[in-house]
């Protein structure tokens, strides 16, 4: 499928294929030796399972991480499903609606995993249509060419792999398990992203210019995706520590973002697109590229709600939703109505 | 909606859990949940949510409700008294090294 | 890949494989694939649309399915008709008045019902065609259809399931089922017309005839219907007519639009 001079398939091209997913996804299990004591498997980096007993603050804190993650895959359909009856061929096509297909199924691996810490799909889904929870902002940005396609599987699921992995080793097995499923199903998006980039890179001017665009737009954005600055002066009073403590998060939003960067400049070097930040340069001394500053105004006011497709989104989400009651409530008065005829069946015989 | 039958109303589908054996030889695995009206559905949802790269040769959804699940505060009395009968395990035995097919 | 016209070879009716340039067995063939791919398109606007999220799932997987049947059977038809074109420019290139799929797969996408009602009558069809069809003279043909079985026995056993549930839910949902089979009846007959090039494809042993499909695809709906209390409307005063000969309705030149716009504004480009 990728074949000749694309890339090399053996080549890592995200953090899905590097060795931190196998060590992330490799755990053993030290339980018997350890007990069932919550703080106890935590310090010896164990997991928690559905039933054990867990502090009502670790139990909430997933809760909300669990289900912001999963409407993420969610609302996450709508900017390339947009793109689906548009794709420019048959072969894109089909990718598209096999990548599309697939937020819907991690979309539903997490909210599964939440729904192991009792609470209902439903109840999330309302509170994602309430605006009680929320969503990776990143989605509320507009794909308005065909190589936003492209930019959202390079950059936007690269970002997300790179910000998963370490949640393989996340200390709620739920989570982690479906983390494991969900990384490497993706390292597919990120590749079709960065083949399209690609292939568009070597056509012609009119789709350089395409996917040169599309990497101005999306590169910032998809930075902003690791979260607010959380070292230093910055990581007081966030919810970093907690998380660290608890095994939920491994790696500082920082870390994370600069791993990304390490990553990705390589990456755009070879596809030939420019990056868009005058300051990206490799530090010699650091080990690392430094970059610019992000616009954190920006970043606030799109989490606030007020991005370019904030709306559209949610009202997308809620109309689907709210067109398909009938078919629901449908299906639940048919399944009770063959419940009370199995039942008749039964006692008739 | 007169003809529903009681409590047959929006709120959510029943929750199944889904098993999915590998391939030939395997054991089913638990592999996650979804919510479906029935379990006709629940195993064609299955299907497309959990089996998309031929991850499965057969499926099994159950009832999450219809799970019992043992206790963790149980586990003491459940499977600590197994622990001790060690001579359940061939590994137990002492037999001279030289004698074949054992 | 010949790109000669008249390579069709005296007898060819006799002589059941592909012939070069023979144009009225591709445009038979021509029906078979732009009636998936044009469904596949519609299938594919319900991606973040369906009642719930394994439905979209589900549709999108039918939506595959389709796509994939439509790419197994142009480059082919590419062979056959002599012009050597690939899937990309039968899907991308052609215009409204070159595709030969029915009006049926072209309506746009009404509400869930509708689709339900669309989908069992396209998949009860389909089934039975791609049935008929492993039996073709043809092995490329013969080949398609019977991957294609498989799927479409699926899509037929998915329609079935909601069609019955809807017909047999709430009030509500037993009406707008009932509407929709009202809805979509105009749209079946087409399927089962019998023209000139599947007359034709029926001679080289290649093709089946339509109207030979339509007891047993309307057995196989009549029996869904009944299951979900509903009633399989009568035949109406209108019915479509002219798709497999180019002649088709308003919104398929729109759904062409959507589709090629991106292709057609970058001549020659790869993607």
């Amino acid at each position: 499928m990728y074949g000749n001079d694309v890339i090399d398939p053996n080549e890592p091209l995200n953090a899905a294929e590097t060795g931190a997913y196998d060590a992330a996804a490799a755990h053993e299990d030290q339980r018997e030796a350890i007990g069932s004591d919550f703080d106890a498997l935590i310090a010896a980096d164990q997991r928690i399972e559905p039933r054990d007993a867990m502090p009502d603050t670790y139990r909430e804190t997933l809760i909300r991480q669990i289900a912001q993650h999963a409407h993420s895959e969610i609302i996450g359909m709508q900017p390339e499903g947009n793109w689906i009856t548009r794709a420019p061929s048959l072969r894109r096509k089909a990718i598209l609606i096999a990548k599309v297909q697939d937020e819907a199924g991690h979309g539903l691996y997490l909210y599964s995993a939440a729904e192991t810490l009792g609470v209902d799909r439903q109840e999330l889904l309302d509170r994602l249509h309430d605006g009680k929870q929320k969503y990776s902002s990143i989605f509320n940005y507009p794909t308005l060419t065909w190589a936003d396609c492209g930019a959202i599987g390079w950059l936007v699921d690269g970002a997300a792999i790179m910000n998963q992995v370490p949640l393989c080793r996340c200390s709620y097995g739920p989570y982690a398990r479906a983390m494991i499923r969900v990384c490497k199903e993706e390292s597919f998006h990120q590749r079709q992203g960065f083949e399209i980039l690609w292939t568009l890179m070597r056509g012609t001017e009119a789709q350089q210019a395409m996917a040169q665009d599309a990497a101005d737009r999306w590169w910032w954005p998809a930075l902003a995706m690791f979260g607010p600055p959380d070292t230093g002066e910055a990581a007081k009073g966030g919810h970093t520590e907690q998380s660290m403590a608890w095994g939920i998060k491994r790696f500082s939003n920082d870390d994370l973002r600069q791993k990304f960067v390490d990553m990705m400049v390589p990456q755009a070097e070879k596809l030939g697109i420019v990056l868009p930040d005058p300051h990206l340069r490799w530090n010699e001394e650091r080990g690392h590229y430094d970059f610019g500053e992000i616009d954190w105004d920006e970043f606030w006011q799109v989490l606030r709600g007020d991005g370019p497709c904030n709306a559209e989104r949610i009202e997308h989400r809620r109309r689907a939703h709210d067109e398909g009651a009938w078919v629901r409530e449908a299906a639940n008065a048919y399944a009770a109505k063959q419940t009370i005829r199995e039942n008749e069946k039964e006692s008739a015989a | 909606m007169t003809d529903a039958p009681e409590g047959a109303t929006e709120r959510s589908w029943p929750l199944w859990e889904v098993f999915v054996r590998g391939k030939r030889g395997l054991s089913h695995v638990h592999v996650g949940s979804l919510h479906a009206p029935d379990a006709e559905m629940a195993l064609r949802n299955a299907r497309d949510v959990y089996t998309r790269r031929q991850e499965g040769v057969s499926i099994w959804v159950v009832k999450a409700d219809d799970v019992t699940a043992s206790s963790p505060s149980e586990k003491d009395s459940f499977f600590d008294p197994a622990g001790d009968k060690i001579y359940r395990h061939p590994t137990f035995y002492d037999v001279p090294e030289d004698v074949e097919y054992l | 890949m010949s790109t000669m016209r008249n390579e069709s070879l005296p007898g060819a009716a006799e002589n059941t494989g592909a012939a070069p340039g023979d144009k009225p067995y591709a445009g038979y063939l021509l029906g078979l694939a732009d009636d998936a791919m044009v469904y596949a398109q519609r299938l594919g606007e319900w991606m973040t649309n369906a009642p719930q999220i394994e439905e979209d799932m589900a549709l999108g997987n039918i939506a595959l399915d389709l796509l994939g049947q439509a790419r197994g059977l142009y480059p082919y038809i590419g062979s056959i008709d002599g012009s050597g074109r690939g899937e990309d420019d039968y899907a991308m290139q052609r215009d409204e008045r070159d595709w030969r799929n029915v009006h049926l797969v072209e309506q746009e996408r009404g509400d869930f019902a509708d689709e339900m009602a669309r989908l069992l009558w396209f998949s009860a069809y389909q089934v039975e065609l791609h049935t008929a069809l492993t039996g073709s003279g043809d092995d490329v043909v013969a080949g398609v259809a019977g991957k294609a079985l498989k799927e479409v026995r699926y899509h037929l056993d998915h329609a079935s399931l909601w069609v019955v549930r809807l017909g047999d839910g709430t009030e509500e949902s037993h009406r707008r089922m009932q509407a929709a089979l009202d809805r979509v009846l105009p749209y079946v007959a087409e399927l089962f017309d019998d023209d000139e090039a599947s007359v034709l494809a029926v001679d080289r042993g290649a093709g089946v005839l339509p109207s030979s499909l339509h007891d047993r695809v309307e057995g196989r709906v009549a029996a869904v219907v009944a299951q979900a209390t509903l009633t399989l409307p009568d035949g109406s005063r209108w019915r479509s007519r002219g798709g497999r000969s180019g002649i088709h309705s308003r919104p398929m030149g729109y759904l062409l639009a959507e589709m090629q716009h991106i292709a057609r504004s970058h001549p020659g480009a790869t993607w």
